[in-house]
């Protein structure tokens, strides 16, 4: 765990990015993955005052604040009935009920883990990403930015009509995934998202009909301790059959 | 820095770091119940209740539980001494070290899930390590308590 000095509520979002600009100073979410780190802290900034913990939906999107917890959207009726189950699958494998409770929908976005579960289900339903200075940016846009010192405010999923599926691989249960991927269509085109390569998730527009051997040639697989290249790849065939199969 | 919250029923004040997190806290506050297994957020073992969900309290800062109500194994006793019993009926006990984390989140599961069923238990507490492996144990002790409270098997 590492060593904080101060810890501030902030009362606006303003406030909480002038004291993000210093740069010992932190935003902390559910701190699940932050206390992990060693370090020294600053000022801890707390976004808990702010009204980033509701879900709203209108006809258009669905917004979730940053501070919602990965245990919302997993249970969240709007969430369920605009895109089926793919958000509760993306999300019901990591770690427990008592993480998921904690670790927000901010804190997991923010961090464009490699591993990330959730990224992979936005990136494949074009979700947006609300950035407090930056603005909206699409989360296409986002992955590949810095980690610059803005606050995320929000993120939108555009409701699209979209039949999205997910599905993981996990060694154990509640493990990091070994690969992960969400496939969404619209109409006779299908988004094809893999992540946890083990690197960073990414995408791929085709046919609905796009056979899946030339789908996985546009990812770039490597090798860590949980697989091989050659073995992620060979999974992620079937991940993108299986979750095609279920958007049919 | 202070911090004002109910713990079991009690209305309580203490003086915290920033850095200070609710495991710690609880643990100087008395209650012993709450054990520190991983300290990675990956056991279950520290877990409370916050504002009625189950949490990882090694990773909950303790000002950010300011104005909450927070529930250990301590102030559960009624609810939680059943499910117990069922336990201790059904060896689900080995070391016994991760039982406590494991009834806290059983306590939660049974306010939380209206229906149950043998994935949804599985499910709720996929989050709760046993390094003794005694998952068998506690699924059988699971099985008598749900049919004990809901009527059903699982
Ligand atoms: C043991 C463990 C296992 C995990 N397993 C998985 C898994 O299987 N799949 C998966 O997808 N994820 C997994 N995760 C990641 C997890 O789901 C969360 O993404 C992670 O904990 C971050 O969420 P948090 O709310 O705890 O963020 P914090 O730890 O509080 O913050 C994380 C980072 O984001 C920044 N931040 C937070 N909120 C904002 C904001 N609003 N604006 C700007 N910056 C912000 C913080 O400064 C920090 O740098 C795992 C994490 C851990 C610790
Ligand atoms: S000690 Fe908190 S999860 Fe292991
Ligand atoms: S009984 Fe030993 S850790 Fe579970």
């Amino acid at each position: 765990m590492y060593i904080a000095n101060n810890y501030v509520r902030a009362k606006s979002l303003e406030e909480a990015w002038e004291l993000n600009q210093k740069k010992n100073n932190k935003i902390v979410a559910g701190n699940c993955w932050t206390r992990l780190g060693h370090g020294n802290i600053g000022t801890i900034i707390s976004l808990k005052d702010l009204g980033l913990d509701k879900i709203e939906s209108d006809k258009e999107q669905i917004k979730i604040g940053a501070m919602v917890s990965l245990r919302e959207i997993e249970n969240n009726k709007e969430i369920l009935e605009s895109f089926g189950n793919c958000v509760q699958k993306a999300v019901e494998s990591i770690v427990g009920v008592q993480f998921r409770n904690l670790a927000t929908v901010g804190g997991s976005v923010w961090g464009r883990f490699g591993f990330s579960d959730v990224l992979t289900v936005f990136l494949a339903l074009g979700a947006k990403v609300e950035l407090f200075k930056k603005g909206i940016v699409g989360i296409e846009e986002f992955i590949e930015m810095d980690y610059d010192r803005d606050v995320l405010v929000s993120i939108i999923l555009p409701k699209k009509g979209l039949k999205a599926s997910y599905d993981s691989v996990r060694l154990t249960k509640t493990d990091f995934p070994m690969l992960n991927c969400c496939v969404a269509r619209n109409g006779e085109k299908m988004r094809v998202v893999i992540g946890a390569k083990p690197t960073k998730a990414r995408f791929f527009d085709c046919d609905f009909n796009e056979e899946s051997d030339k789908i996985v040639e546009q990812f770039v697989f490597g090798s860590n301790l949980r697989a091989t290249e050659k073995y992620r790849k060979s999974v992620a065939k079937v991940l993108i059959e299986r979750n095609r199969r279920a958007v049919m | 820095m202070v911090v004002s919250f109910k713990l079991n029923g009690i209305k309580r004040e203490a003086i915290v770091e920033a850095d200070t997190t609710l495991y710690k806290l609880l643990r100087e506050l008395g209650c012993y119940s709450v054990k520190c297994g991983c300290e990675t957020t990956n056991c279950g073992l520290c877990t409370v209740i916050v504002n009625n969900k189950s949490v990882l309290s090694c990773a909950v800062l303790a000002l950010d539980v300011d104005g909450a109500e927070i529930e250990t194994l301590e102030g559960l006793e009624s609810e939680a001494l059943e499910f117990g019993l069922c336990m201790a009926d059904e060896g689900s006990e080995q070391c016994g070290f991760c039982n406590t984390g494991f009834i806290v989140n059983v306590v939660m599961m049974m306010r939380e899930l209206d229906e149950i069923d043998r994935e949804s238990v599985k499910k709720y507490l996929a989050g709760n390590l046993c390094r003794c492996t005694g998952y068998q144990g506690q699924l059988r002790a699971l099985e008598k308590f749900i049919e004990r409270k809901r009527g059903i098997k699982i």
